[in-house]
């Protein structure tokens, strides 16, 4: 390893850090050492990154396709987000907590780690495993520990960390990487195939419905790693699957990308739910900082009666751009999105999802909610697709704003395609704000103006929320009450 | 408990309350009836602290302190509710949380201990039986698609839940049913208490035949031009509100009588 370096993960500026971690709250760094790779970009990092995560050949070919292809793309500018401009080689590729093999068990991961995932909540000891809960934490690019394998695995139900699945899998992950987003899909995605760490691998069998939710953790640490987070579910025939991510980041003052993919494959009968609650650093009330998040995220309902449905809280990070989409392949398949986007101070979203109907009698559902306070800004992007091939394909949207605030904004852009004559699609859009009257109706009844904001916002996206599992969905109402505190104006 | 002296109130420029004198001791009913426009609703809303009035001048004390100086919730959680005249709707809040957040939130102010989901739930069921309400009213969204007597029972039951010293119902017998003015007659009823006070503010006498009012006041133009026992609300049921709004129309407009 000529190439990597130590760098230590704690050398901001404590001041600053200590101001802002008191408004968000998950805004600490861990004081360990990390591996990393030379900030630059190149096919040398490339196959680095490949070589130091000892690949078969066929992923570092994929690889280097994807880098050579993004080298001729060139950066999305459709999108409502505005940001300075990003330097690709600035970016360190590759960073992993330095231990030098796999941890085992707990007692093998380094404890502060462990307590930096205990700060956050996260339920890695047995107590917690009561809960029903299999964690695979990624501490920036490695999986660190890994919960519940083994009853997982009695039921043939594969949950581990994507470099794990290259190991022990590589067939698995050979046939379905890549088969719903391309290397070639989009500039974000194709930078994601050439340099991604690591990620989350999930394969359920034939028939086998996943007893428990799984769950991973994201968590970015270290200073100017780039996250390249490559995530891969496949629900074979008959089976299910509920999966659920959550986010968190230390208070950064550089703003950091994260560029993510996200592949479903639901064959038939099948039915995977992804749950999503992101709080990553949005950047403090000037602007400043935050996470960059672009994000893939796509499912394909491979076989008949397929069913995919997404459901997102995102409340973080300082510009969020990601369409959690569904091709409808199979005949009678159903898609579905549900998603609450809050942005508060100078946050950014520009979010939404596409449904491909191609199968016929395919059925898709969209629930957009949007939540703007400060001057934050919300787009909702939505594209409903109908082929010539998907007749009677149905499709039913509906796209809420509530704005917080007269300085901030809500765009809503639905495209819809229809080339089938027998396809119904419906798009209902509405745009509130929140009303003195009803805060005044709720805090006559003793609520403060705090509980009042929250129990409106929190009906506003009542539809969403009970979408989520119970406890995904108690941690999302908590987390926009923190995110709108003061919100009011 | 509440002593009204010289209220006067605004909305921007325009005077609307012109010096309202009103002492409610506990144990009492009082009705405040008159015509439309008199002022009313701006009386309770300023009593619960709606935003947008300016009180120009007087004073109001409840319970011995200074209620205007205190924000909505904490006149809420010290015993204060108002029944609005207009409810509004809190799409996807089901009453059942709105209900147990406020009951807490009051509970929590005098002292005690919050109730959990089950003791909640049968507190409620009480309430509910005691009203002959339905409890798939607890589980729909906070007066959403409600009818407009189903709002107002719902103004009652959030009333008989919180359990408060000072009642304020504004019109909330408007546009009822026999049946739902029942309703509304039986909780206020069921509510008091030596210890209790209730402001009925009515336009018409139909709902003083099942409550007897201790007080009648009528309110015309911004001040209360006539009081009486519960015999002036059927003088007013015969003669109408004229014989009385031409003495106040006679007297200084609000805007002269202002300091
Ligand atoms: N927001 C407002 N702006 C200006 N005038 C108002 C406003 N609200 C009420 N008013 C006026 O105040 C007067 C009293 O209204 P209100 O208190 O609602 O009367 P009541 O309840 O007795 O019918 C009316 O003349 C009404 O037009
Ligand atoms: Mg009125």
């Amino acid at each position: 390893m000529n190439h990597a370096e130590v760098s230590r993960a704690d050398e901001r500026n404590p001041e600053l850090a200590s101001r802002v971690a008191d408004e968000y709250r998950w805004g600490f760094v861990t004081d360990i050492e990390q591996e990393t790779v030379p900030r630059e970009l190149n096919e040398d990092i490339v196959r680095l990154i490949s070589a130091r995560k000892n690949e078969p050949e066929f992923m570092l070919e994929w690889r280097l396709r994807a880098y050579r292809h993004w080298l001729t793309m060139r950066e999305p500018t459709w999108s409502s987000v505005h940001h300075p401009p990003i330097d690709y080689q600035a970016i360190h590729y590759y960073a992993a907590p330095k231990t030098r093999t796999q941890p085992k068990d707990l007692s093998e991961v380094d404890p502060e780690l462990l307590r930096t995932y205990e700060k956050l909540g996260i339920p890695l000891q047995e107590r917690e495993a009561l809960a029903g809960v299999a964690v695979d934490a990624v501490f920036d690019s490695v999986s660190v520990a890994t919960t519940f394998k083994d009853k997982l695995e009695r039921l043939g139900i594969i949950f581990c960390s994507f470099s794990e699945a290259v190991q022990k899998h590589p067939e698995l992950v050979r046939a379905y990487l890549g088969s719903v987003v391309p290397y070639t899909d989009n500039y974000f995605a194709t930078l994601n195939s050439a340099v991604f760490s690591d990620g989350s691998f999930v394969y359920v069998p034939k028939g086998v419905r996943c007893p428990m939710e799984l769950s991973t953790y994201f968590r970015i640490n270290a200073r100017n790693s780039g996250q390249f987070e490559r995530t891969l579910i496949v629900a074979d025939e008959g089976a299910y699957v509920s999966y659920l991510e959550g986010c968190t980041a230390p208070m950064r003052d550089e703003n950091q990308l994260h560029a993510a993919v996200v592949e479903l494959v639901a064959l038939a009968d099948a039915r995977i739910k992804y749950s999503t609650v992101q709080n990553w650093y949005p950047g403090d009330r000037e602007g400043r900082g935050g996470i960059y998040n672009f994000v893939t995220k796509r499912g394909d309902c491979r076989g008949d009666r397929a069913h995919i449905s997404w459901t997102q809280v995102e409340t973080g990070s300082a510009i969020t751009w990601k369409y959690p989409s569904c091709i409808l392949t199979g005949n009678d398949s159903v898609g579905e999105f549900y998603s609450v986007a809050l942005t508060n101070h100078h946050q950014q979203a520009d979010t939404g999802t596409k449904m491909i109907h191609i199968g016929r009698n395919t059925r898709s559902t969209i629930v957009s909610k949007g939540i703007s306070a400060g001057s934050g800004s919300n787009a909702y992007r939505g594209l409903v697709k109908v082929l010539p091939s998907a007749a009677n394909a149905r499709n039913h949207t509906q796209c809420d704003s509530l704005l917080m605030s007269d300085h901030c904004a809500a765009h809503t852009f639905p495209y819809i395609e229809v080339k089938n004559a027998s396809a119904t699609v419906e798009h209902e859009a509405t745009t509130s704000k929140i009303g003195d009257d009803q805060l005044f109706y709720l805090r006559s009844r003793g609520l403060s103006e705090e509980d009042a904001v929250n129990l409106i916002v929190n009906g506003f996206c009542k539809e969403v929320f009970r979408e989520l599992p119970m406890e995904f969905a108690v941690e999302a109402q908590k987390l926009l009450a923190v995110s709108l505190e003061g919100a009011i104006g | 408990m509440l002593e009204i002296r010289n209220l006067h109130v605004a909305i921007g420029d325009t005077p609307i309350l012109a010096g309202i004198d009103l002492e409610v001791k506990a144990g009492e009913v009082h009705a405040i009836m008159g015509p439309n426009g008199s002022g009313k609703s701006t009386l309770a809303q300023v009593l619960a602290g709606r935003e947008g009035y300016t009180v120009t001048a007087g004073s109001v004390r409840y319970l011995g302190q200074d209620l205007l100086a205190l924000e909505p919730e904490a006149r809420a959680r010290a015993g204060v509710f108002l029944a609005f005249q207009y409810p509004l709707e809190i799409p996807g809040v089901a009453n059942v949380q709105l209900l147990r957040t406020a009951l807490n939130s009051v509970r929590r102010a005098r002292g005690e201990p919050e109730l959990d989901a089950m003791d909640f739930l049968d507190a409620v069921k009480a309430k509910l039986a005691l009203l002959g309400m339905d409890e798939g009213f607890l589980y729909r969204a906070v007066n959403e698609g409600f009818s407009g007597g189903e709002k107002k029972r719902n103004e009652i039951l959030q009333m008989a839940v919180l359990e408060p010293r000072l009642a304020i119902l504004d019109e909330t017998d408007s546009g009822l049913d026999i049946d739902a003015l029942k309703t509304v007659a039986h909780g206020v009823n069921a509510l008091k208490h030596p210890q209790r006070a209730v402001i009925l503010v009515t336009h018409y006498q139909r709902l003083l035949n099942y409550i007897v009012p201790d007080r009648v006041h009528v309110l015309a133009a911004g001040r209360i031009v006539r009081s009486g026992d519960a015999s002036l609300a059927l003088e007013l049921e015969d003669k109408g509100y004229a014989w009385l709004t031409h003495d106040a129309e006679s007297q200084p407009t609000p805007a002269e009588s202002r300091p």
